[in-house]
């Protein structure tokens, strides 16, 4: 956990509401896969948490979507500006359990976290298949980046406007070695219930801190009480307690 | 004493800067982010006889200037507190620290207080009868100046300790609540805790917070929690630790100028995690430029 202070260097639109924004500052130390930073917005008393699609050095990269004032706000702002950000937040995924032919499953806005543990895996000489879900071809992002690391990539969308149609669990692979997820909440639901190995669920709640200080995304697990801010947001398949 | 420091309760604090109860966790925490050693002191998490998970999720909502929460004292319970979390800070805090504790009934508050009385780390205690989050207990001692009384009375036969009472301000005279405290034996007055408040999702048409409503937070508050601590400190003799919504050197003066011998920092913590040490740093610089010599002048300065 580290406080930066990160010049914007990049923050344009990848589709009608997700922006792509890269950052870049001296005190940037290594951002993991599964990791969030955040961002301090001039006006809004939270700080907006966003998980980590890209680090390399002194820069990372998010991609966000615009769901209300604090993201739309975010999404004004231009190259050359300068944003608080807390960085290295939350554990991440474990790399240590992808096995040989990791199965990663992304929907809508849960699809950025995967870039860089892909990355990350095709580094390992790992065989990756990503299968990122939308709801339909306008909302579509991420699939020629996935290519261009060597990913099988699948993209679903719910309504068949391109892709194969219906949800991620619609195009799983007939097997893999294991599996890592991020996206809504019904998406994690029925991953859980269709997968058959192993794997690794990214979770969102709304944060007070972001670095387990005020205890406001707190969640039972069957390994005791965590907070997705610290001991998430990543939890492993077998921990999980769902709520009703 | 330095330019700094301050007395309350008869302990000197270096400076009068608080981190305030469930917004520092127990401390070992934020020394991930700085030497914590530089604050005044810091009131640890608020504690309770038993464990507790606290409220479902959604606990946070956001406001202008400000936060909601509706945690409901999350905590691991007051024999983990003495086990774990007290060994763990004594690693990283060389000073005493206050022990924030509530509960649901007048023996919860004394059984708690008691374990606690027997921990030489622990310089105060903060009985907190305001928590608006939780139900059957907490705020409903704070609300009624005889159950704050029973709860003061309580608590002073089992320690030695300095007691602290933390008052709500969902009531209609502070001022009565505090002198009942001060009437009871209590040595200190902290306040506000939070103000009730909630927002509603206008997608979805229900209240953001699962609990519906929660404890508001931040320098939204601040106006009130000064008014409140100034009509508190010309009601009680004893001292006075004003907070609410505290977030720079200059909000420490003027909650010092209403008569507070010491200030908590809460919510800013949780957006600034070095903002108490930001708020001692700017301090010097603040009262020079209001010809303030040392922090202690502006006590009983009313």
């Amino acid at each position: 956990m580290k406080q930066a202070y990160l010049t914007i260097e990049a923050n344009r639109p990848v589709t009608a509401s997700v922006y792509r924004m890269d950052l870049r500052g001296p005190d940037l130390e290594e951002q993991r896969p599964g990791q969030f930073i955040n961002i301090r917005l001039a006006g809004r008393f939270l700080r907006r948490p966003i998980s980590v699609y890209d680090w390399e050095g002194d820069r990372v990269t998010v991609l966000y979507k615009t769901v209300g004032a604090g993201t739309e706000q975010l999404s004004r702002m231009h190259a050359g500006e300068t944003l608080d950000v807390l960085t290295g937040l939350g554990n991440g995924y474990d790399l240590e359990k992808a096995g040989e032919r990791p199965l990663l499953l992304g929907g809508g806005v849960g699809v950025p976290p995967l870039y860089l543990l892909a990355r990350r895996l095709r580094t390992m000489g790992r065989e990756v298949t990503a299968v990122l879900g939308f709801n339909t071809r306008e909302e579509v992002f991420g699939e020629a980046e996935f290519r261009a690391l060597g990913c099988r990539v699948q993209v679903t969308t719910a309504d068949g406007s391109v892709g194969k149609r219906g949800f991620v669990t619609d195009a799983l692979p007939d097997s893999y070695s294991y599996f890592y997820t991020c996206g809504p909440e019904p998406m994690l639901r029925a991953v859980y219930r269709a997968t058959n190995t192993s794997g690794q669920f990214s979770f969102e709640e709304r944060m007070g801190c972001g670095f387990g200080a005020c205890m406001g995304c707190s969640c039972r697990t069957i390994t005791g009480q965590k907070r997705i801010c610290r001991e998430g947001p990543v939890l492993e398949k077998e921990e999980i307690l769902w709520a009703d | 004493m330095g330019r700094l420091s301050t007395d309350l309760c008869g302990i000197e604090l270096d400076n009068p800067v608080i981190p305030a109860s469930g917004t520092f966790g127990f401390g070992w925490e934020f020394a991930e982010w700085y030497d914590i050693n530089c604050l005044g002191t810091f009131s640890f998490k608020g504690t309770t006889k038993d464990p507790r998970f606290g409220n479902p999720t959604p606990r946070i909502a956001e406001c202008a200037s400000g936060m909601i929460n509706a945690v409901g004292l999350q905590n691991p319970g007051v024999e983990q507190v003495i086990r774990e979390e007290l060994p763990k800070l004594k690693q990283v805090f060389r000073k005493k620290v206050m022990a924030n504790v509530s509960g649901f009934s007048v023996e919860d508050y004394a059984f708690t207080c008691e374990r606690l009385d027997g921990e030489e780390q622990v310089g105060w205690l903060e009985v907190n009868i305001s928590c608006p989050n939780v139900h059957g207990g907490g705020m409903s001692f704070g609300t009624e100046p005889v159950a704050a009384a029973e709860v003061t009375r309580a608590v002073k036969k089992v320690t030695h300790k300095p007691v602290i009472m933390k008052l709500s301000p969902n009531v209609t005279d502070i001022a009565d609540i505090a002198r009942a405290c001060e009437d009871a034996g209590a040595d200190g007055i902290s306040l506000i805790n939070t103000l009730q408040g909630m927002r509603i999702d206008l997608r979805t048409r229900k209240p953001v917070l699962k609990n519906v409503m929660g404890g508001v937070s931040g320098p939204a508050v601040f106006p009130v929690a000064l008014r409140m601590v100034w009509q508190v400190c010309r009601a009680v003799q004893i001292p006075v630790v004003g907070m609410g919504g505290i977030s720079t050197a200059e909000d420490v003066l003027e909650m010092m100028m209403a008569g507070a011998a010491a200030c908590e920092v809460g919510a800013a913590n949780l957006v600034d995690p070095c903002a108490c040490r930001r708020i001692i740093e700017d301090l010097p610089a603040a009262m020079d430029k209001y010809g303030i010599k040392s922090i202690s002048e502006l006590r009983g300065g009313h």
